[in-house]
């Protein structure tokens, strides 16, 4: 029999202004078993936790309910107090009274009935407890990061610096991610390439650091500390050792008519190319669908100019397998697609780019080599409108409900080069509120209207209207002057929101982290967990995780990469003791079981069994604690309820739906 | 069985997997969505922990409404369970309509860790189900009756 104690938690007043603690207190008395009851303000504090530790003493406690906020919240907090006070961790049940009640409920009476019997199903659970050992598991001192922009080879080379190895797999012939396609860097007005590059080679010359660019993660098994991943290195069709680099076969490509992506489709590239001039490795790859080669046998131009012989058509695809004790997600964004923003004339003008657009546009790389024209026709643009908040923010459908955050400060940036390197070229900015909390932020926007004299009209824009002498037709409204805008523009320049690179839901679902509506992986805590998954060993850095510019990316991917010391820095790490365990008695060796374990945890070994007095050889299930999650899938496959789990037993749930259903 | 002058209080168990729905449900409580306190969650690692054998008990102990909910489908902690839980609850959904349980009574809701939201709306919607259907007949054991 076990002798419980149930604690009330207050928590201040999130609990005990909905939920009368001294009911709950009282009527735990009542509960069979329960020896000691009481409430606290602050159950978590250390003096509540000292409380806790005298019970145990003195009342001689063998189980504990602490009635409080969620597990998910101090569930370790008070196992990890129950241990202290020589009591086995896993004899602690927690009743959530206050996400599951206090905070949802209004009326008293209903609360603390509600509470009560949370109570209740936490000590008829806590009845049927028994104390489990955590095992240990080894940790790979190895880490995964995916993706290799700034956040991701920011991370690594923080890991990498701290002793431990670290692959990067981009998915794009080189790394450097988005903040390559960049010209310049708010607040400072840094060229990107020149603060980006040096992080590039540095993690290419690192001792420690392994890239596989051109690469994807095909497949993730395993959990923390043991992960093992198929990468699949594409073909490049050539030689990444032999190329020297030299960009012959670029020039002498004949197929020069795919879309650059690099310069976001605004001119072309030749069939094999590299990306951009810094690109790390300085190795093109043949995209094979454009390759004349490729589609129709004849060429190999390539190959003959190739004074390296590092040209080789037959490259197939390959997948390596390695082991990681921790995986860091850094996969980035992309803008939205602007098919639905037909009001805009994106796509029907050449003139009205996205912003992103023009950074390629005001880069020295870029299809104009700077300078600043349409790209219609050349000319240099006279009057320019930038329109904030497209898909941002947005209510319906189309867009996204969220603040991209880093439009306000990017178009602030835009409209101040602009004005300084080009003084007769007007710019306005149409904005529904300018949003700047950042380091020397606001400083930087109000240099851009108070010294550079850019325009800004609060409002937003209906429609974009090319006319026939090749102008756009902006109109929009100023809400402040409460009148109609039609205004003549040469450029229209969309401030497009970003969204997280759509292959993270097939990275998310490979490494069963979860995801958000919007499609940002979600994080263990919004406020004190914000660069680790909810699943162990997945970190997350950068815009994968919400809306971030550079500083904020590099920060959080610093952070992500001291989670990731902290893990690999481990010999061992305790697994969770709540795993599946079967009943050999009851096992009639079926492997239904084994059949529904997604992780290979059960295997069949002959045993002899003394079955009430009969002895025989028979085939039962056996399950390795090292790889079992404890999911439960076995535990309802298994015919003969041979199987179970440990800590969420058949006996202790239907103990909390009679306790429920009383 | 017919509605009593006082108010229905319907007895209805929430079974919620510990990665998605209950931290769905945890967001709803911090976010302050409110639901019946009709609803009682219990807390299992995965949707696919769920044997029906715990719904069966809990019509038999006198609950009204049975609701499970686990990650989206593709979203699963463990990869698969979400999949299995789904087609046994159909089966045994499908069971307890033909003995009398109706199948508004039994639900199966995907949740995820950031729809409060959701969480909230579905419980609301799955009360105001079951308080249309008003008591449910309990569920006996018959073996241990002469």
């Amino acid at each position: 029999m076990q002798r419980i104690g149930v604690f009330v938690c207050h928590c201040g007043s999130n609990i005990a202004a909905t939920v009368d603690v001294k009911k709950v207190v009282e009527m735990a008395l009542k509960e069979q078993g329960v020896v000691h009851a009481e409430d606290y303000p602050y159950m978590c504090s250390e003096a509540g936790q000292s409380r806790i530790g005298e019970a145990i003493a003195q009342k001689k406690l063998t189980g504990i309910v602490v009635c409080s906020c969620s597990p998910r919240m101090h569930e370790a907090t008070f196992r990890k107090a129950a241990e202290r006070y020589g009591l086995n961790p896993y004899m602690v049940e927690i009743a959530n009274i206050r996400e599951h009640c206090s905070w949802i409920h209004k009326d008293m009476e209903e609360a603390t009935e509600k509470a009560t019997i949370l109570m209740r199903a936490a000590v008829a659970k806590v009845h049927l407890n028994a104390p489990l050992q955590a095992g240990e598991s080894k940790v790979t001192k190895r880490a995964l990061v995916i993706g290799g922009g700034i956040a991701g080879i920011q991370t690594a080379i923080d890991i990498a610096d701290a002793g431990y190895k670290v692959d990067i797999v981009e998915k794009t012939p080189s790394i450097g991610g988005r903040m390559s396609q960049l010209d310049k860097t708010f607040p400072t007005l840094d060229c990107s390439a020149c603060i980006l590059t040096p992080k590039m080679v540095e993690a290419a010359a690192h001792e420690n650091i392994t890239i596989h660019t051109y690469s994807e993660v095909e497949k993730v098994s395993g959990f923390v500390g043991n992960f093992t991943v198929d990468i699949r290195k594409k073909a490049r069709m050539v030689d990444i050792d032999k190329c020297t680099g030299c960009g012959v076969c670029q020039e002498k490509c004949p197929s020069k008519k795919t879309p650059n992506e690099f310069n976001r489709g605004l001119n072309n590239r030749s069939a094999i190319y590299t990306p951009f001039a810094q690109a790390i490795p300085n190795v093109p790859v043949i995209d094979t669908d454009a390759c004349i080669k490729f589609k129709t046998g004849k060429c190999g131009v390539c190959q003959k100019v190739c004074q390296a012989g590092a040209i080789d058509y037959t490259q197939k695809d390959e997948i390596i397998t390695e082991n990681y004790g921790a995986i860091v997600v850094a996969t980035g964004f992309d803008t939205i697609k602007l098919d639905q923003y037909g009001e805009y004339a994106y796509g029907q003008s050449k003139d009205v780019i996205t912003s992103l657009e023009l950074e390629r546009v005001m880069n020295a790389a870029g299809p104009t080599k700077g300078h600043l024209e349409r790209l219609s026709d050349g000319k240099a643009p006279k009057e320019i409108v930038f329109i904030q908040c497209v898909g941002s923010r947005c209510s319906d459908d189309r867009g996204k409900p969220y603040c991209s955050k880093i439009c306000c400060m990017y178009t602030a940036k835009h409209a101040m080069l602009i004005r300084d390197k080009y003084p007769d070229t007007n710019v306005t900015v149409f904005y529904i509120d300018v949003r700047t909390p950042g380091k020397n932020f606001d400083e930087f926007y109000r240099r851009a209207v108070e010294d550079y004299g850019v325009n800004y009209i609060k409002g937003q824009v209906g429609k974009v209207i090319p006319q026939p002498d090749g102008s756009l037709l902006v109109q929009g409204v100023d809400l402040l002057d409460q009148k109609r805008i039609m205004k003549k523009a040469d450029m229209v320049v969309l401030a497009t929101a970003i969204e997280p690179n759509p292959d993270v839901r097939k990275i998310a679902t490979m490494l069963t982290a979860s995801i958000d509506t919007n499609n940002f992986l979600t994080e263990a805590h919004p406020k004190l967990r914000p660069v680790e998954s909810p699943t162990a060993g997945v970190f997350l850095s950068g815009v994968c995780q919400g809306p971030k510019d550079i500083p904020e990316t590099v920060a959080q991917a610093g952070a992500a990469a001291v989670k990731v010391i902290g893990l690999l820095a481990k010999d061992k790490l305790k697994t969770n003791p709540c795993t599946a365990k079967s009943d050999e008695l009851l096992c009639n060796g079926c492997s239904t079981c084994a059949n529904v374990c997604p992780y290979g945890a059960i295997t069949y070994e002959t045993k002899l069994i003394n079955d009430h007095g009969i002895r025989e050889d028979r085939r039962v299930a056996v399950v390795n604690s090292a790889l079992c999650q404890g999911c439960g899938a076995c535990t309802v496959a298994c015919p003969s309820g041979a199987m179970d789990l440990q800590g969420f037993s058949n006996r202790q749930i239907l103990a909390e739906v009679d306790a429920i259903c009383r | 069985m017919s509605v009593k002058n006082e108010e229905f209080r319907p007895v209805i168990v929430a079974f919620c997997c510990n990665w998605c729905s209950y931290a769905g449900a945890d967001l709803a409580g911090s976010s302050r969505l409110a639901y019946p306190a009709d609803v009682k969650i219990i807390r299992v690692p995965c949707s696919c922990r769920v044997n029906p054998m715990f719904i069966l008990r809990a019509f038999e102990k006198g609950a009204d409404g049975v609701i499970l909910c686990g990650c989206h489908p593709g979203d699963c902690h463990y990869s698969t369970g979400n999949y299995y839980a789904r087609r046994r609850m159909t089966m045994l959904f499908s069971m307890l309509d033909f003995i009398g349980v109706e199948n508004g009574r039994t639900r199966v809701e995907w949740v995820s860790a950031a729809e409060g939201v959701k969480f909230s709306e579905t419980m609301n919607s799955f009360v105001d189900k079951i308080r249309s259907l008003g008591p449910n007949v309990r569920l006996g054991d018959l073996r241990c009756k002469d």
